[in-house]
């Protein structure tokens, strides 16, 4: 049975615009005067965070809240987590509260897949960053807006669009979540990154890759633009931070290079002056604000097809 | 909801030759129908003054929007047309897999005290209405609530009834009623198999 959502590429072609187009109602409901649906009504959502994150968990919060569902947040800090209690033991308690649905973010790569396949709970997994590797429904958010910004004009899909994401390749689940769902639904990426950023088989991820900036953007329809992320950097992968921003940042001198209908992302949080200057950041392309609110939409969307009927509309097997 | 039996098969065209289905209304008896609910909905309300006609995805919505054209034909005022999905809505939610979301799209006006016309294909057991009913609830306070549906097919198994109806259509459970309609199907018709 199909009830996870553990990787971008869990989702077909299919199964990607069906999130789409859910998520678009869902967006409507932030205009109505009461914002919430009935759908997971007296269901159990746990949010289980091992790793930092407001953002990914008030988004979460926000979308099962939404939709009805009752939301317990289990963070690492000041819980038995940090008390040095296994996953499996979390896991099994989590089960006996009767959780319907796991909401994981783990510093580890492959902990949500470990939570959905080890055998210790009958909860559907929804992967919200693991280590390294994922983070689908960052990947869908950002789709979601780049559909709504760019599919009307191309027929109603991305095909052929062309992404660039920008910055540290390497340490980023956003950029290699984005790049298989991106292809899934059409568009062509290109990764941009100085050589010591870039992962070790990027080839075969079936993306373009460049360490020239400046080259790519004039043709691209989107540019994301991802965080440094200093924390998981044990050695020096480049000289400095004002070398990194002139290389690889985007300012206004590089804005100006870009289609008049290109946009600019950002999953967050940004770091201003680093990876992307405040002009930028502040503009009428950037759409990182918009990016906030689509998350939610894009979360209810994914916990009512994963969770609303008697079995999942969408997501990986067993 | 075009097809009408106990497990609805999901919206599309039928061919109803193909089943032997028997063709109940045509694309003229269609009309005529939906010309005089568009008289009574005019008559009860006296006038079309505060009115908002809201089609229940997916064949509703033509049918509201066709309503609407045939009141301001008659009486020269505007009314306004939205969609009101139910999916989240309904009791059987849990019993199915997830299903797609349809679009709803409340008119710029809103619904608040006015008199809001639900519009469906066939009126069957009722559970639909109920659940529109509870999603209006969270769209608004209308000041009153009626209901047209182009079929009554019986079998209700809810304390509703259709306040304008374009067709009683007395029906065995073990039959279903198809509404074929111009903007879905490509063609006018109602049908029984």
């Amino acid at each position: 049975m199909k009830k996870h959502l553990l990787s971008a590429a869990d989702l077909s072609r299919d199964d990607a615009e069906l999130v789409l187009a859910t998520a678009e109602e869902m967006r409507s409901l932030a205009d109505r005067p009461i914002k919430k649906l009935p759908a997971l009504r007296g269901r159990t959502i746990v949010n289980l965070f091992f790793e930092d994150s407001t953002r990914t968990r008030i988004s979460f919060e926000a979308a099962a809240k939404r939709l009805s569902a009752d939301v317990i947040n289990f963070s690492a800090k000041g819980s038995s987590l940090s008390k040095g209690e296994s996953l499996k033991d979390t896991a099994l308690t989590l089960e006996a509260m009767g959780a319907d649905a796991v909401v994981v973010r783990h510093w580890a790569s492959g902990a949500p897949h470990l939570l959905a396949h080890a055998g210790w709970s009958k909860s559907s997994v929804v992967n919200a960053g693991d280590g390294t590797h994922e983070h689908p429904t960052q990947a869908l958010l950002d789709a979601f807006t780049m559909w709504r910004h760019l599919a009307p004009s191309n027929g109603g899909s991305l095909d052929g669009r062309r992404v660039v994401i920008v910055g540290d390749v390497l340490h980023s689940r956003v950029a290699r979540s984005n790049a298989l769902l991106l292809q899934t639904l059409g568009a062509e990426v290109t990764l941009v990154a100085p050589p010591t950023l870039l992962p070790y088989g990027v080839d075969t991820w079936g993306v373009t890759t460049s360490y020239d900036l400046d080259a790519v953007l004039p043709k691209a329809d989107v540019v994301m633009m991802l965080r440094v992320q200093r924390e998981r950097m044990n050695a020096a992968f480049f000289p400095t931070v004002r070398e990194y921003s002139r290389r690889y940042g985007m300012d206004g001198r590089r804005m100006a290079t870009l289609q008049d209908h290109t946009i600019v992302m950002h999953p967050g949080p940004m770091i201003r002056g680093m990876e992307i200057t405040a002009d930028v950041a502040d503009s009428e392309r950037s759409v990182i604000v918009e990016q906030v609110t689509n998350g939610v939409a894009v979360r209810m969307a994914v916990l009512y097809l994963l969770l609303g009927g008697s079995e999942p509309a969408i997501g990986g097997d067993e | 909801m075009s097809l009408s039996t106990p497990q609805p098969a999901p919206h599309g065209p039928t061919d109803p030759s193909a089943d032997g289905g028997r063709t109940v209304l045509d694309s003229e008896a269609i009309s005529r129908a939906l010309t005089r609910i568009a008289h009574e909905i005019l008559e009860r309300n006296r006038g079309g003054e505060s009115l908002v006609l809201l089609g229940i995805p997916s064949r509703g919505v033509p049918l509201a929007e066709r309503i609407a054209a045939k009141i301001s034909e008659v009486e020269r005022v505007h009314v306004p047309v939205g969609s009101l999905d139910v999916t989240m809505y309904r009791d059987d939610l849990r019993m199915r897999p997830a299903r797609t979301l349809l679009p709803t799209q409340i008119p710029p006006g809103g619904i608040d005290d006015m008199t809001v016309v639900l519009v469906d294909d066939v009126l069957y057991s009722g559970r639909t209405i109920r659940a529109a009913l509870d999603a209006m609830n969270d769209v608004g306070r209308p000041r009153s609530v009626q209901l047209a549906v182009l079929v009554d097919r019986g079998h209700r198994e809810l304390p509703i009834r259709a306040d304008f109806v374009g067709k009683n259509l007395p029906t065995s459970l073990a039959e279903t009623v198809a509404v074929r309609l111009e903007e879905h199907d490509g063609e006018d018709g109602v049908s029984i198999l």
